[in-house]
């Protein structure tokens, strides 16, 4: 007990009586934890903006065309499917979704460098799966209504808001067509594939949708996907082999099936989490360094300590503490600098700070001092106190 | 009426390199009195040092019997060496005696700290140790704030702030002028008298033992010569009587005062600073 006290008088004088040295190395350790905490916020962000949509539905299962190879770009579905997937015992309700891409001609960025909107359009039947909770304004009211839901992300970008008429352009065969929507509602971050979602109904959409030459909205309706909410999500898996027992050619999915097999989106993931662990071996290295480089120092001094009476116990608390003590700080003056640094980005920058992935950040930062140091710290340990004689045994 | 505070048997460390065997201290039989003040002298590599650190328990002798305080230390386990060296002794070294990061006043009160005695009445013993060494106007500078005397005196004062009953100091003079070593040295022969320790100062310097009640001289490992009359000790210490001159030449250069360096009319003048 007297160890640890005399430990934390040493490990905090010493601190103190250098802090100079100590706080420059704080800031070392500061930074890279602005680097880990940007990686992981780009990480999440990136992940987000790219399966934002998919993520929130309202809807535990997602059904395909069976061999789309879990890809919803690749899949097919004649509107009829969504009849008899509802039908299946355990699903609550069934929506069919349908995915394009397309530009907004109006209204245009305020900056006229600034290119038109680009826009994940999708299709989805009112009141159903598949379509987003408003925030403000109201839902879609039929399935050929002009109007839409825009996602929060295009009012960060766009001055636009609800009762405005909006115009989406779209190539038609070899000419470009606008078709004028009626914004009735906005709904939250629902961003599909790193653009901004506007939501219309189903048989609009299929007006909009860009068509090759020759082709037209056929009597048939295609869609990509039908999102199902289940009556009780416990029962996932046996809903699951129901509806491939029941209905011919389909592919299901989970939500985190679907968003994990959006294209590149693993790919980036994992590059982004094998940067995190390099810089945070980096981190172990840097602190390991710093404070070998202090304990070779320190030896004749230590060593002195230990021949008037310290006990190992207290040398060794006393180099943990400091380790922990400094970098404790450092991660809370970089988590610090991030936070204000992010206050200061543009909301279009795909920053995402989630609860998890911060915590899991920091912890792993807080762990590196003591794992780097612990070399340092045995090496203290060690040190003889004959060596304040200038002997050795 | 004296106690013994200090008494080996016997000690023998020796030391095999190379296929030699090195008697670093050989057969060393001595006693100790609280409230006295021995002085250590002999050639660089007679085992003065190891001798030290056997009376601290820092080294285990090779066989031979160590009793400090009554305590005998060859029946010690590691742990109660650590707690029998900072509550029996005291120590200086011959430098980086002081933690860099602590003041004066700290690094004389951490003795008591170790000891987890630091209380008010320690801590104005510490700060009156200081004031009585000179170091009144220094308590709350750093080492490096400090001349090598100076420090020299912290260290002092530390060695005795906790009340041991044995207090080492190994050439507590060697960093320091002729001038500052004597004032170091009268003042610690005074405090060892005043506060009835036992002290045992190594040095090179023959006329620092002017100040000791006894003169132990090794060689090779072994007490090979003691005064103890005053009148050989301040003999010794004018250079009038050099016991060093028949031996061979040590491996190192000692500090031995020859009749240039030695000045009849030096009265050593008391700490000013
Ligand atoms: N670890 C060791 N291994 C081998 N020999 C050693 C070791 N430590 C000390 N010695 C030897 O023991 C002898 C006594 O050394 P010691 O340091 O005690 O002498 P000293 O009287 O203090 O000398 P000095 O005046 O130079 O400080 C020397 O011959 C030294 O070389
Ligand atoms: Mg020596």
């Amino acid at each position: 007990m007297n160890d640890l006290s005399v430990a934390g008088h040493l490990a905090l004088k010493e601190v103190w009586r250098n802090r100079g040295r100590y706080f420059l190395f704080s800031m070392v350790i500061a930074l890279i934890t602005i680097l880990v905490l940007f990686i992981a916020a780009l990480a999440e962000g990136l992940a987000n903006s790219n399966r934002e949509y998919l993520s929130k539905l309202d809807a535990q299962l997602v059904v395909l065309a069976e061999r789309s190879d879990k890809l919803i770009a690749a899949s097919r579905l004649a509107r009829s499917r969504v009849s008899a997937v509802a039908r299946v015992d355990g699903v609550d309700e069934a929506g069919a979704v349908a995915f394009a891409s397309a530009v907004l001609a109006e209204p245009l960025p305020a900056d006229a460098d600034t290119p038109p909107l680009r826009i994940s359009l999708v299709g989805v039947e009112p009141g159903r799966p598949g379509e987003p909770a408003v925030l403000q304004g109201r839902a879609l009211s039929t399935n050929s209504a002009s109007e839409a839901i825009l996602d929060r992300a295009v009012l960060q970008r766009l001055e636009v808001q609800v009762g405005d008429t909006v115009v989406v352009q779209s190539t038609q065969g070899t000419r470009d067509e606008y078709f004028s929507l009626k914004v009735v509602g906005v709904s939250d971050g629902q961003q599909y594939l790193f653009q901004p979602t506007v939501f219309v109904p189903l048989y609009t959409w299929d007006r909009i949708r860009p068509k090759g030459e020759g082709e037209s909205s056929r009597a048939e309706l295609t869609v990509n996907a039908i999102a199902i909410r289940l009556a009780d999500p416990a029962q996932l898996e046996t809903v699951r082999a129901q509806l491939i027992g029941q209905v011919d050619d389909i592919e299901v999915l989970t939500i985190r099936e679907a968003y994990e097999n959006l294209p590149g989106y693993s790919a980036q993931q994992s590059t982004l989490s094998t940067q995190q662990i390099f810089t945070l071996l980096i981190g172990v290295l840097v602190i390991g360094g710093f404070f070998q480089i202090q304990v070779l120092q320190k030896v004749p001094q230590i060593g002195v300590l230990k021949a008037i009476g310290a006990a190992n116990l207290a040398v060794g608390a006393a180099a943990i503490l400091q380790i922990i003590v400094v970098t404790a700080f450092g991660v809370g003056l970089g988590g610090a600098a991030t936070l204000l640094l992010t206050l200061g980005l543009p909301p279009t920058i795909p920053f995402a700070f989630t609860g998890p992935s911060v915590v899991a950040a920091l912890t792993a930062l807080l762990l590196i001092g003591p794992l780097g140091g612990s070399v340092s710290i045995r090496y203290s340990v060690r040190i003889e106190p004959l060596k304040a004689l200038g002997l050795a045994s | 009426m004296s106690t013994v505070a200090l008494e080996t048997k016997s000690v023998v460390k020796t030391y095999r390199l190379d296929g030699q065997t090195i008697h670093a201290v050989d057969q060393v039989s001595l006693q100790v009195n609280a409230g006295e003040f021995v002085a250590l002298v002999g050639p660089s590599g007679s085992g003065k040092t190891t001798l030290l650190a056997i009376l601290a328990a820092l080294l285990s002798p090779s066989s031979g019997e160590v009793l400090v305080d009554g305590q005998d230390l060859a029946k010690m386990k590691d742990a109660e060496r650590v707690s029998f060296r900072r509550e029996k002794i005291g120590f200086t070294f011959q430098a980086n005696n002081l933690v860099p990061y602590l003041t004066a006043q700290e690094n004389v009160e951490l003795m008591l700290r170790l000891n987890g005695r630091l209380d008010r009445a320690g801590r104005d013993r510490a700060r009156e140790l200081l004031v009585r060494l000179g170091l009144g106007e220094r308590l709350h500078n750093l080492p490096s704030q400090m001349s090598g005397g100076q420090q020299q005196r912290v260290a002092i004062a530390r060695a005795l702030v906790h009340r041991p009953a044995l207090v080492l100091a190994d050439e507590p003079t060697a960093s320091l002028d002729t001038e500052r070593a004597f004032q170091v040295v009268q003042t610690f022969a005074e405090l060892i008298h005043e506060q009835n320790r036992a002290g045992i100062m190594v040095t090179h310097d023959l006329r620092m033992v002017a100040y000791t009640d006894r003169v132990i001289q090794m060689q090779d490992g072994q007490v090979v010569r003691v005064l103890s009359s005053r009148d050989e000790i301040e003999a010794l210490a004018r250079g009038g009587e050099q016991p060093a001159a028949a031996r061979p030449a040590p491996a190192r250069p000692v500090s031995v005062p020859s009749a240039g360096v030695w000045q009849p009319n030096f009265v050593p003048q008391p700490a000013s600073d």
